[in-house]
Formats: C-alpha cells, sequence, structure tokens
C-alpha cells in the first residue's frame, strides 16, 4: 500500500539524511522503526506525508505523491506526533477530534457518531468534554491518538508514541496500538513497545535500512542493534 | 507557578469561557460579530462631548454578561493591562480644551475635561464589546464567521496562526523562564546580558513548534477553510438578535435617553 521507490532527501545540499530508501508496507501491516537520534525516522515519516520533498517515488495505493495529490494522500494517513501539545490546538478532546471529520467533509450528524464512536473504542469517552490544556501527558497522548483514528485513515503513522509516558499510560497506548487495524509505522526508541506492537521492523542508520525483517529477527540481533545505539529490547535480554 | 505560566493559564480559561453554554454562546457567531461591530462604531461615532447619552451604551455589553453568565469583572481582571492604556488615551485633552461647558455646583467643567471622559468610556465600552465576543465563542467559529462574511482566507487564517501562536509563545517563554531561574536563582528577572540569546532562542523554538502546529492543522485536512468550526444556521433568534442590537444602538445615539431621564427627574 506505501512504497518508497529510491527516495533521497536533504537537508542541505551535500548533506543526505534519506539515501535511496526502498521499503513496501502492505495493507494492514504494522511495522516498527527504529535506529540511533538522526537516523532519518522522522524525516521518512514527513517525506510520506509531503512536508518535506526529496528525489525518488512515494506511493499511497498506487498514487504517486506529489503536489497536486497531497491532499488525497494526507486524507489516507493520520499522523500522531511526537508533542501531543502541538496536535492538539482545539479548546476541547471534542472540538479536536471532530477537526478532521469535518474538514474531510463529514456532517457535524455523522462527525458526532464517528467521535463518540472513536471514543468508545479507546474507552475514553470521559475525556469528551475535557479541555486539551487540564490534560495529563498520557491522556493528551490517548486523545491525540482517537483524534487521528477519528478521520479514518487508512494507515498511522506514529512518533514516539510512548515517550514521556509513565508505565500504566504506556500500557495503555499499546494497548490501544495493538487493537487497530489500521496499516502503522511506529518511529520508536522503545523496543519493547515495538516488540509488542510490530510484526516488522526496519532498522535505519544514516538514512539507509541496516536491516528489514521480522520484529523479533531483528530485535534479537544484539550486535546489529549495539551498532547502531540501540539494545536489546528488556524482554528479550531477560530471555 | 509563573508569570507566564499564569498568563497560558488565563489563555486557556479564555477558551473555558468560550464553550460554555447559555443563550449568548448558542447564537450565531456572524451575528455576535456583527453586532459587536455595529456597537463598537455606534460608540465611536458618539460626539466627543457626548458623555451623559454614551452613558446608556453601557447597558447592553452588562446585559449580556447578566445572561452569558461570564462576570463582568473577569471581564475587568482580562484586560487589566490594556485598561490603562485605554485610560491614558485623552489625558491631555484638559489642558488642550479649557472651554467651560458647564459647572457641577461651583466647579467649572472643561470641555478637556469632558472629552477626556467620553474617550475613556468609549476605550472601555467598546474593549467589553470585543472581550464579550471572545468570551462568548470560540475562535474558530468567529474565523468561520468571518470567511462566512468573505473576509479573505488569508487574513482569517492569520488572525487565527496568531490567536495559537500567543499560546505556543507563551508556553516556549515559561519553559525558558524557568529553566532560566533555576540556574540564576535569586535574580529578579532575565539579566539584559542574555536578552539577545534569549530572544533569539525564544523566536527559533517557537517557530519551530508553530510550524509543527501548522503541519498537524495541514495533515487533518486545513485548507483556510473552517468547516469545523461552521456553526448551525443562521436561525431566526439570530436575526432578531442582530435587529434588535442595531435598533438598540441606533435608539441610543439618536435620542438622548440621560437626558430624557434627567428631565423627568428634574421636573
Amino acid at each position: 500500500m506505501i512504497e518508497f521507490s529510491h527516495v533521497s532527501f536533504a537537508y542541505e545540499p551535500g548533506k543526505e539524511v534519506i539515501r535511496d530508501l526502498s521499503f513496501r508496507l502492505e495493507d494492514g501491516e504494522s511495522v516498527g522503526l527504529i535506529g540511533a537520534n538522526g537516523a532519518g525516522k522522522s524525516t521518512v515519516m514527513k517525506l510520506l506525508l509531503g512536508l518535506v520533498q526529496g528525489e525518488g517515488e512515494i506511493t499511497v495505493d498506487g498514487i504517486r505523491l506529489e503536489k497536486k495529490t497531497l491532499a488525497e494522500i494526507r486524507r489516507k494517513i493520520g499522523f500522531v506526533l511526537q508533542n501531543s501539545d502541538n496536535q492538539m490546538f482545539m479548546p476541547t478532546v471534542y472540538d479536536d477530534m471532530m477537526f478532521a471529520p469535518m474538514n474531510y467533509g463529514m456532517t457535524r450528524e455523522e462527525a458526532e457518531k464517528k467521535v463518540d464512536e472513536v471514543l468508545a473504542r479507546l474507552e475514553l469517552t470521559a475525556l469528551k468534554n475535557r479541555y486539551n490544556h487540564k490534560l495529563s501527558g498520557g491522556e493528551k497522548k490517548m486523545a491525540a491518538v482517537a483524534a487521528i483514528l477519528a478521520m479514518e485513515p487508512e494507515a498511522v503513522l506514529m512518533d514516539e508514541p510512548t515517550s514521556a509516558l509513565d508505565p500504566y499510560n504506556r500500557r495503555l497506548i499499546i494497548r490501544t496500538v495493538r487493537g487497530m487495524k489500521e496499516t502503522k509505522l511506529i518511529a520508536s526508541h522503545d523496543l519493547d513497545m515495538i516488540l509488542d506492537c510490530c510484526s516488522r521492523v526496519i532498522l535505519l542508520s544514516e538514512g539507509r535500512i541496516a536491516a528489514d525483517g521480522r520484529a523479533e529477527d531483528v530485535l534479537r540481533d544484539r550486535a546489529l542493534l549495539e551498532a547502531n545505539h540501540l539494545e536489546l529490547p528488556l524482554s528479550l535480554s531477560r530471555g | 507557578m509563573n508569570k507566564m505560566e499564569r498568563a497560558l493559564n488565563e489563555l486557556g480559561t479564555m477558551d473555558e469561557l468560550a464553550v460554555r453554554d447559555s443563550p449568548v454562546h448558542r447564537l450565531h457567531p456572524a451575528a455576535k460579530l456583527l453586532a459587536a461591530a455595529a456597537y463598537i462604531v455606534t460608540v465611536m461615532s458618539f460626539h466627543k462631548y457626548a458623555l451623559s447619552s454614551l452613558v446608556p451604551m453601557l447597558l447592553w455589553p452588562v446585559l449580556l454578561f447578566q445572561i452569558s453568565g461570564i462576570p463582568v469583572r473577569t471581564c475587568f481582571y482580562k484586560l487589566r493591562i490594556v485598561l490603562p492604556l485605554v485610560m491614558a488615551v485623552g489625558l491631555f485633552n484638559p489642558f488642550f480644551d479649557r472651554e467651560i461647558l458647564f459647572r457641577i455646583g461651583s466647579v467649572p467643567v472643561s470641555g478637556g475635561v469632558v472629552s477626556m471622559l467620553t474617550l475613556m468610556l468609549k476605550g472601555v465600552l467598546c474593549l467589553m464589546a470585543s472581550f464579550l465576543l471572545v468570551a462568548s465563542t470560540p475562535f474558530d467559529r468567529i474565523c468561520a464567521a468571518l470567511r462566512a462574511l468573505h473576509v479573505p482566507g488569508m487574513i482569517v487564517t492569520l488572525l487565527l496562526l496568531t490567536y495559537r501562536y500567543v499560546g505556543v509563545m507563551t508556553e516556549e517563554l515559561a519553559v525558558m523562564t524557568n529553566a532560566y531561574h533555576l540556574r540564576a536563582p535569586g535574580q529578579k528577572g532575565i539579566h539584559v546580558s542574555a536578552w539577545g540569546s534569549f530572544l533569539g532562542q525564544l523566536l527559533l523554538r517557537s517557530m519551530d513548534r508553530a510550524q509543527e502546529l501548522y503541519s498537524s492543522m495541514l495533515l487533518r485536512g486545513y485548507d483556510r477553510e473552517f468547516r469545523y468550526a461552521s456553526p448551525p444556521s443562521f436561525a431566526l433568534r439570530d436575526a432578531l438578535y442582530l435587529v434588535c442590537s442595531i435598533a438598540f444602538f441606533l435608539l441610543l445615539r439618536f435620542v438622548n435617553v440621560s437626558g430624557l431621564l434627567g428631565q423627568l427627574f428634574v421636573r
């Protein structure tokens, strides 16, 4: 469904952060994107969303990413930002969740129904009328995920979804992510979470794919992980 | 909680006021916007000496404050920084316009004093009307109303983003001020030697966050239209509110109600 074909990108001329990257994500697949700081994880997401433009070809559902198809592609992909404060800009959770569905042409009634449905699915109905600026970090993150799901995306990108969360909220996010049927691309340093949520892992190193395979295989490779400033997930290092 | 965090909290409470439920909150934003604009134009059109006929214009905002359940004191508390500036307008009038208009007992009152008080009252009334609009209508709905009134999308987007970025900048400022004070114990304010780098960092950090925030809007379908904030259609009650408000303003503008009441009591 999502395909990168020989994609390269540089923020400054001559300093490529993504180099000749090619991979494919199938419908419903759950893929972890891991790598050291600066490996290019966030840039891959920005490229896919058309927030930065590189060389090569990116297609979503067979539609080539370009200026005229940007709106269509963005309609299909939801992006959960690392910093939920930057995502939740409306006064209440309800307003924030209504933002995308109504922008995408749902009537108020349809959007309200969708919002209620997503809140019920994530067991967040109690947050519906809460003010965003009064939510805790965990609540904000959950609300941010809910706001993205309300737009009915076909694929969801998540940038460090468990960062700065306490163990309870981290577990809540993991449970939520595992329950999501959409295609998922999750960038994170939380390898235990990746192991829990993803069947496949792409390891980036200096903008290139250093490994791409089954999550259990890649995440068990101590030498590979350590060479990329990562460590074995706790759950695997114990065994 | 430092000053910036308090400011941030106050910004948040404005949003809370705006999403309350009351007959005023339920009115169509375009009706409220047009009524507020008509009110401001009417207030500004009063003659500089028309202090007594201007006073009844207080009735409209005070009545709406009561109906909306927004305390008037909240308005004056939130406007405490702007109010002195408004009050300062016309402060020099008494020095330039010394013509005696009337006497209170044996105390002569010059035209300058009357025009100064008129200007001050005009400022306060306009601020009250603007505050009432913002406190009873979510900002996105005001923007939607502006778009419905065919104000160009670019201008409305600028307004919206300015409103949003005030919050973003204040948040960054709060974080930076905290970080500064934790490493400069006992120091009041920020030392002048740090102003340059402090402001530079604030600008860069705010720009980064603002960019991310705008991206987040774009990624969720924002295209300078405000479909997500579009209110229910303009109803009869909205039209009635607008017409009655404008009729009330015109009445007070062309009939000196204070004068009439005064005559009634003096007789």
